[in-house]
């Protein structure tokens, strides 16, 4: 068909950018001016908040304050129980480019994501087509376009003064079920983003602040829980919208271009933030820490395509580098490739929660903004699982990989911490934030449901240098961490609880242990149609401990299929509760026939069928440990074992303690005794212990013989493949022969996606 | 702004016998710039040997000056790593846990790492027999040299002060 020139004149529409510019000709502008002059926005001066400060902290506080406030208010229109209890939603202001400005508290891993997708139809030009005009709304969940998993969805809307866009505000929630392969929003079945259900990339799906009929019709018909989903959007649309009306309401006051000036400012400000902290906290230098974690994906009960059937594990390494100037370089060169399965992440999903977690220790104040990502510097290896070279990768559940990957940076600040005397700050790392109890079906109230349980919000933290990580606490991703009232639970789930317990020996031990996890067993009770899941790690664990402390424990799972607890229950017979405090020594099954239990460390499953009266063991993890235990304090050995936190035979053999138990069964820890048993051990550890360069001469022999497991080889083949360098380091630091290497090849396991891509066309 | 504590408030905090308000307090407020050399004073005091302690490495571990002008890690025993350039793990003492048996020391087999997944390895100070640090890794992964301070930088750049000399 021939083009008319009037069609052509057509698209010579008025812009929507400042002083007659496009939005792209503006976050060129932003980028430019940043990388010229260092600062942001090539501000070298905050002539505003140097000026007047006071009026610029009260538009700070104002719109800090209705930020939280907008969050606050929107809760109370969600239904879904992650939203409602556990507060997962989150929404964030942004410059007219996509940086972000203010954000609320919650799930502000999103203060990425979200700008990333206003960039994302900056970049593709939605100024033209679709448009943006004043009351539109856009919806982003796409993991391509930066998000974490499909399952937070984002609700998107500009902001117009007098015809121009002066900001966006954004709000996300973590939704139920996305229509994945399996119910429950973080689903392990998927291998490519085609299982990982409803992706929606950047579209418009409202105009003049109401929701399109199309759009309404076709979400709908998309995932399985429609009601939450509905009701999710409606919570996100309002405080968007709240937040809109109080950005315009302050420009009435202080004036546009007092408006336009604060927020440059305002990111500068926290740009400078952050290189302040460093300098006041850390020591320049490197500092390298690793992580890793299992996918075990050639176990039985992990149902994917073939090409997906590989044991494999994460490898993230990583290089902290502070520089004299404290600005810093954070490199994860050397990281394993992307994979069949869900874990893959998009970088600003990784390169967002490393906030998150800062907000935690660095950057402890509520000025969260993009002025921090402009101080830092990252090194991602192109093709590795936080940056994939296919747009074919699934995510939906990318914390598996995310949150082991980011805890050996906090354990890395952590000896700069350290070295300053800020021994209040060290954390010894966070805990793996499994299991996720996830499924769905029909209902106690008859109706399709999926679950998706947020007690992992609640996980042991890691130990500081100055007194013990928090038992059953917080998450890394939601630092307001809550275990949800088991009451509200069992309406939300068709699930009843038989016990929710401490999990002793799940913090790591060391002179201050890490928090120790908690496990509740759950019941099946009235569902109908019913699957469920595990998800978590089970052969490894995802962290190192500091300084001498260990790691805390890895994972495992339980289930019971076909039991007698209808006939027990009947007959008043005794019955499995609480805990299950030592695996080794099972105690439900002493009070349970079962016709099949699964007790084994394969912790990631796809879906099983679960029936009335089936158990399913939910055990939340505990976080790394400081220190040598030998230094642990007798009172806290004793108070550990009073507290059900640590299995007594392992006070002996890890801890050294000599203890005594009374006719009331509680422990007596001897200090003295304690203190010449420790003694003992530390001349056995000399006596067992090797000169590490002897060591290293015997395991040199193995790698030449390549004596590991597949899943270890292949770890290995995938990064060697992504990076010359981390091979010539590997082979330097084991004097290997130039020619030594690792390939998939050799390892006869499936090698889809190694060497062809499938790249983005839009 | 931020405030200054005494010396006895950080004996207390490296004693781990802090109490918990102030420990808050300290976490809640910006950071005492004055704190890494009251800090370092009181380990100085502790340790039962003279070389100046430059720089807290970690747990039992300083870079110390020698009377040569060299900087070496050395173990609050008096045990020396060497050259604090170099990984001190390189000269201490390792105990790897690499079987079902070996973690069982450790955990319940359910709750330990998989040795064909992962192996524990422990670090001893040759000299008093200290677990210095753990690394739980996949096998065949290189000794990690976790840290190597910016010495002088951090003296001449942060401090404003120039490197303390023999
Ligand atoms: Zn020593």
């Amino acid at each position: 068909m021939a083009i008319r020139e009037s069609d052509l004149a057509a698209k010579q529409t008025k812009t929507i950018g400042w002083n007659g510019k496009t939005l792209k000709e503006m976050r060129r502008e932003i980028d430019e001016l940043t990388k010229e002059t260092g600062y942001y926005a090539g501000l070298e001066k905050l002539p505003f908040k140097e000026s007047e400060p006071i009026r610029f902290e009260k538009i700070f506080a104002k719109l800090r304050g209705g930020v939280v406030h907008a969050r606050e208010t929107a809760k109370r229109v969600a239904a879904s129980p992650i939203v409602e209890q556990e507060g997962e939603l989150c929404f964030t202001l942004y410059t007219p480019e996509g940086d972000s400005v203010v954000t609320s508290t919650g799930i502000i891993i999103h203060v990425g994501t979200m700008g990333s997708a206003i960039k994302f139809m900056i970049e593709n030009d939605y100024e033209e087509n679709p448009g943006i005009e004043p009351g539109d709304i856009f919806c982003n969940n796409d993991c391509q376009v930066g998000n974490v998993h499909p399952c937070d969805v984002h609700t998107i809307v500009p902001i117009f003064w007098e015809g121009e866009v002066v900001g966006w505000v954004g709000g996300v929630t973590h939704v139920i079920d996305t229509g994945a392969t399996a119910p429950g929003s973080m689903c392990v079945g998927p291998v490519t983003r085609y299982d990982d259900g409803y992706q929606i990339a950047c579209r418009k799906i409202g105009r003049n602040d109401e929701l399109l009929r199309d759009w309404l019709v076709e979400s709908q018909r998309s995932i399985r829980t429609t009601k939450y989903w509905l009701l999710d959007e409606r919570t996100r649309v309002a405080g968007c919208h709240m937040i809109r009306d109080l950005v315009l309401s302050i420009i009435e006051e202080e004036g546009i271009d007092a408006y336009k000036q604060f927020i440059r400012e305002l990111i500068e400000e926290g740009r400078r933030g952050l290189i302040n902290r460093l300098k006041a906290m850390t020591v320049p230098g490197k500092y390298r820490q690793v992580a890793f974690v299992d996918v075990p994906y050639r176990h039985p009960d992990v149902d994917v395509p073939p090409y997906a059937k590989v044991d494999t594990i994460m490898h993230a390494p990583s290089e902290i580098t502070i520089n004299p100037d404290g600005s810093w370089e954070l490199s994860f060169d050397g990281a394993s490739r992307w994979g069949w399965h869900s874990y893959n992440a998009q970088p600003i999903a990784f390169t967002s929660g490393i906030w998150v977690m800062m907000t935690q220790t660095l950057i402890p104040n509520d000025r969260v903004n993009d002025g921090a990502v402009y101080a830092t510097q990252f090194v991602l290896p192109e093709g590795g699982w936080m940056k994939p070279d296919d747009i074919r990768t699934a995510h939906s559940y990318a914390w598996h990989f995310l949150v082991s990957a980011w805890s050996p940076l906090w354990r890395g600040l952590s000896r700069a911490y350290f070295s300053r005397g800020y021994l209040e700050e060290v954390n010894a790392g966070n805990a793996n934030t499994s299991n996720w109890l996830q499924g769905g079906g029909f209902n106690q109230y008859d109706t399709i449901h999926a679950v998706n349980s947020f007690e992992a919000a609640a996980e042991g933290t890691g130990a500081s240098a100055v007194r013990d990580g928090l038992d059953h606490a917080a998450a890394i991703w939601n630092p307001e961490g809550d275990m949800g009232d088991m009451e509200i639970w069992e309406l939300a789930e068709p699930l009843l609880y038989l016990g929710r317990s401490i999990k002793p020996n799940t913090g790591g031990y060391g002179k201050y242990r890490g928090g120790c996890g908690y496990e509740t067993l759950r019941m099946v009770w009235n569902a109908k149609d019913w699957t469920m899941f595990f998800m978590g790690n089970g052969y490894m664990s995802s962290d190192c401990g500091l300084m001498g402390g260990y790691p805390a424990a890895a994972g495992y799972r339980f289930e019971a299929h076909g039991t007698d607890l209808k006939e027990r229950f009947e007959k008043r017979l005794p019955f499995p509760q609480g805990g299950d405090p030592n695996p080794d020594d099972p105690q439900y099954e002493k009070v349970l026939e079962s016709k099949e239990i699964k007790r084994d460390k394969q912790a990631i499953t796809t879906e099983a069928i679960f029936e009335n009266y089936d158990l399913y063991l939910n055990y939340l993890r505990g976080g790394p440990g400081f220190g040598d235990p030998l230094e642990r304090k007798p009172e806290h050995i004793e108070a550990d074992l009073n507290g059900g936190y640590l299995l007594p035979e392992y006070a002996e053999k890890v801890y050294g303690a000599v203890f005594t138990r009374d006719e009331k069964g509680r422990y007596h820890v001897d200090p003295k005794k304690t203190e010449e048993r420790r003694k003992q051990i530390r001349q056995e550890r000399l006596k067992r212990g090797k000169p590490t360069r002897e060591w290293m001469k015997k395991e040199r022999e193995r790698i030449l013989r390549k004596e590991a497991a597949v899943q270890v080889q292949h770890m290995y083949a995938s990064s060697f493949s992504l990076s010359e360098k981390f091979l010539n380091e590997f082979r330097t630091f084991w004097n290997l022969p130039e020619s030594w290497v690792v390939t998939e090849e050799e390892l006869e396991v499936p090698t889809f996606g190694s060497k062809l891509k499938l790249t983005e066309s839009i | 702004m931020a405030q200054e504590y005494d010396r006895r408030t950080i004996e207390e905090l490296v004693d781990g016998t802090i109490g918990f308000p102030k420990l808050k307090e300290m976490l809640s407020s910006f950071k005492d710039p004055g704190r890494f050399d009251t800090y370092v004073s009181i380990l100085q005091e502790r340790v039962p040997w003279d070389d100046k302690i430059l720089l807290p490495y970690g747990e039992h571990l300083y870079v110390v000056l020698k009377k040569d002008g060299s900087r070496v890690i050395k173990c609050d025993c008096g045990h020396e790593f060497g050259d604090y350039r170099q990984n001190w793990k390189l000269n201490a003492l390792v105990y790897v846990r690499d079987d079902e048996q070996k973690m069982a020391e450790l955990y319940p087999k359910l709750l330990a790492p998989d040795p064909q997944w992962q192996v524990i390895r422990e670090y001893y100070c040759p000299g008093c027999g200290t677990q210095l640090e753990v690394e739980a890794v996949t096998p065949w992964y290189p000794v990690i040299h976790d840290y190597e301070p910016d010495i002088d930088a951090f003296y001449e750049q942060w401090l404003g002060r120039p490197v303390p000399k023999p």
